[in-house]
């Protein structure tokens, strides 16, 4: 295994169900995924990305095979373990934009924050900061239905990196958005990518915005269909 | 993270006002009934102590039998004797009087009225003891007191309904078939603390009443009026002794007889209030289990409609016991809330009834803080299932939720 290497999947399967009803979500796959790398996941509907990307997350558990993060054995760490892998090295934009309504943009940034028990002050100027950078300074107390969709996408890009994870994982950030919008925030990730060294994993429908990463996995049927490494840009 | 906790419940708690408020309604009932009862019961002690103070709290009462003030005495025990008084006025000093009494319900008789009354047999230490004044004519002479003579002292009451306006002194009227004459009229006191009329009475020498009334020289209760406040317990334990001499109790056998001062009188007559106090228990327990369900089955409605919201606090790093801390505070604080709105009502009810009834105002500090507390920890108890419920979702199956 490199030096660099983040993440790997070692022959990881995902079994939905039991018997006639059963779905193989992933069938065996294998990825290596290095420190710094911005890779987008491509595939049709139904193929295992989001599967893939929770599983990456630390949400959920394969049935089989080894996800190894940072030479870490995950499918061997219990629930609490996770939670605290998650919470310190993972920022997670979720495919819906998953903001709590009825809640500040800013409150909704510092909520990562608040779990980790940072003071009120730092906790703010952090989230404050965080927003500025998707540029959304100016709109701290708004809460998410004030909010254009893009805006909500980055007050979600703003929680997720809010407490400088390891890794950005994106399910599909400009799902919902227009071409424009789409690469306002593609042009986001890949500042953060280039500037903090953010290693970011992103799922897209569009080859337009995967060009944006430096490789591209394509999921077919649960499974990789590119080869390991591809060339790196 | 508990401050965060506290923020998010009163949050949400004061987002559905009215189903938090329906949600709380048997707590509210419960708590209300206890602090309503325990006040209004208090503020009813208070009144029968003051009313039974103003009789005097430096008086000894004494009478045969053991324990006859609280539950369980028996009164069976020999009474007491002309020569137990005799000992008592020889034997006690710090003392301003000793009246023996003995008393009987008797219809009195005075031209065409009659009217039914309790004669009391007595001497004239009686009215020093019971700090009775003469609103004219006078007490007892020794001789009437020696010799028994028919003579007899009125309350008030006895005068206005078988005189009316005119002057009692020197009339005779009848208790029974014994006639005597009215030498005293006493002031008026009113009602006693227990209810009764204090004027409704008649009072004749002793020796008049054991010879013309009971047929017996039995005295049912000596009352020793002590001269200051601070002497009361030696001149109990003087008068304890001197009654065992008298009565022949020898040392290590219980007391056939009682003397006990007035404070020690209300706290046995209080003490009998034990069912009363039982009935409470029984009916805060009731309302405090329905209003702990009512908040469990609340917290879990509330987790179901927030697993989204809990999906993703779990999803950006919330641990198991962040979430459940969350949840567990909500449940404490509406119950709180709950205890809160019961108390007011309680005493809301408990000041009307003080008003109406007459009687103080007494809320107890410590039944308020009682309630307070239990209140919230009926909140913890029953908000721990459907917390538990929150912190255990699966974050991917909850952000799926709809
Ligand atoms: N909780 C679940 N229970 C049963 N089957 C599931 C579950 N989640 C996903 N699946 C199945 O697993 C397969 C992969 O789903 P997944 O969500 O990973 O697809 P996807 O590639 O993200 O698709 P899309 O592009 O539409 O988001 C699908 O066939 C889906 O029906
Ligand atoms: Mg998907």
């Amino acid at each position: 295994m490199n030096d660099e290497t983040l993440i790997a999947f070692e022959g990881l399967t995902k079994v939905y169900g039991e018997g006639s009803a059963m779905v193989r979500a992933l069938a065996g796959v294998d990825l290596i995924i290095r420190r710094g790398e911005f890779v987008a996941i491509m595939g049709p509907s139904g193929s295992g990305k989001s599967t893939a990307m929770n599983i990456l997350g630390c949400l959920d558990t394969p049935s089989s095979g080894r996800y190894l993060f940072a030479g870490v054995d995950v499918t061997r760490l219990d629930r609490t373990q996770r939670a605290l892998l998650r919470r310190n090295y993972l920022g997670f934009v979720f495919q819906g934009y998953n903001l709590l309504a009825r809640t500040s943009a800013v409150e909704n940034v510092e909520l990562p924050l608040v779990y980790r028990g940072m003071p009120r002050a730092e906790r703010r100027r952090r989230a404050d900061e965080a927003l500025h950078l998707v540029g959304l300074a100016g709109r701290e107390h708004h809460k998410p239905s004030e909010l254009s969709g893009g805006q909500q996408q980055r007050v979600a890009i703003a929680r997720a990196i809010v407490a400088d994870p390891h890794v950005l994982l994106a399910d599909e950030p400009t799902g919902n958005l227009d071409t424009a919008r789409s690469r306002e925030i593609m042009d986001l990730l890949k500042r953060l990518n280039a500037e903090r060294g953010l290693t970011i994993i992103m799922v897209t429908h569009e080859p337009g915005m995967a060009e944006f990463a430096h490789r591209t996995l394509r999921f077919v049927d649960g499974r990789i269909e590119t080869p390991l490494m591809a060339e790196t840009v | 993270m508990l401050w965060e906790a506290l923020k998010l419940a009163i949050q949400s708690v004061s987002r559905n006002p009215l189903r938090s408020v329906l949600t709380l309604l048997g707590i509210v009932i419960g708590v209300a009934a206890v602090i309503a009862m325990v006040t209004i019961g208090d503020g009813t002690t208070r009144k029968v102590e003051a009313d039974l103070s103003k009789l005097g709290s430096n008086m000894l009462v004494a009478r045969p039998g053991r324990n006859v003030f609280g539950p369980g005495g028996n009164s069976d025990s020999r009474a007491f004797k002309e020569r137990d008084v005799a000992a008592l006025r020889n034997g006690l000093s710090h003392v301003r009087a000793i009246a023996p009494v003995s008393s009987r319900a008797a219809t009195i008789v005075s031209g065409a009225q009659n009217y039914s009354t309790t004669v009391n047999g007595t001497d004239s230490d009686f009215f020093i003891a019971q700090d009775w004044d003469f609103e004219s004519g006078r007490p007892f002479s020794e001789g009437e007191v020696r010799s028994g003579s028919a003579v007899c002292v009125i309350g008030q009451t006895i005068k206005t309904v078988l005189f009316g306006p005119l002057d009692p002194l020197g009339e005779r009227l009848r208790i029974g078939n014994v006639s005597c004459s009215v030498v005293g009229v006493l002031t008026g006191k009113g009602q006693s603390a227990m209810g009764t009329d204090q004027d409704n009475t008649v009072i004749i020498p002793l020796r008049a009443f054991q010879r013309r009334i009971s047929g017996s020289t039995n005295i049912s209760t000596l009352y020793i009026a002590v001269a200051e406040k601070e002497q009361i317990t030696e001149v109990q334990a003087m008068a304890e002794r001197i009654l065992r001499e008298q009565r022949r109790v020898v040392p290590g056998q219980d007391d056939d007889f009682s003397v006990r001062d007035m404070t020690q009188i209300i706290s046995a007559m209080t003490s009998t209030t034990s069912l009363m106090t039982a009935l409470l228990g029984a009916v805060a327990a009731v309302s405090l289990l329905v209003g702990g369900i009512g908040v469990m089955n609340i917290m879990l409605v509330s987790v179901t409609e927030r697993t989204r919201e809990i999906g993703i606090r779990l999803a950006i790093g919330a641990l198991e016991g962040q979430v459940l801390l969350q949840f567990l505070v909500e449940a404490f604080v509406l119950a709180l809330l709950g205890g809160v709105i019961g108390i007011a009502l309680g005493l809301a009810i408990a000041g009307l009834a003080a008003y109406g009834m007459q009687i103080p105002f007494a809320p107890s500090a410590s039944i308020i803080a009682l309630s307070f507390a239990f209140s919230g920890a009926i909140g913890v108890v029953f908000g721990f299932f459907p917390a538990r419920r929150a912190a255990r979702l699966d974050p991917i199956e909850a952000l799926r939720h709809e």
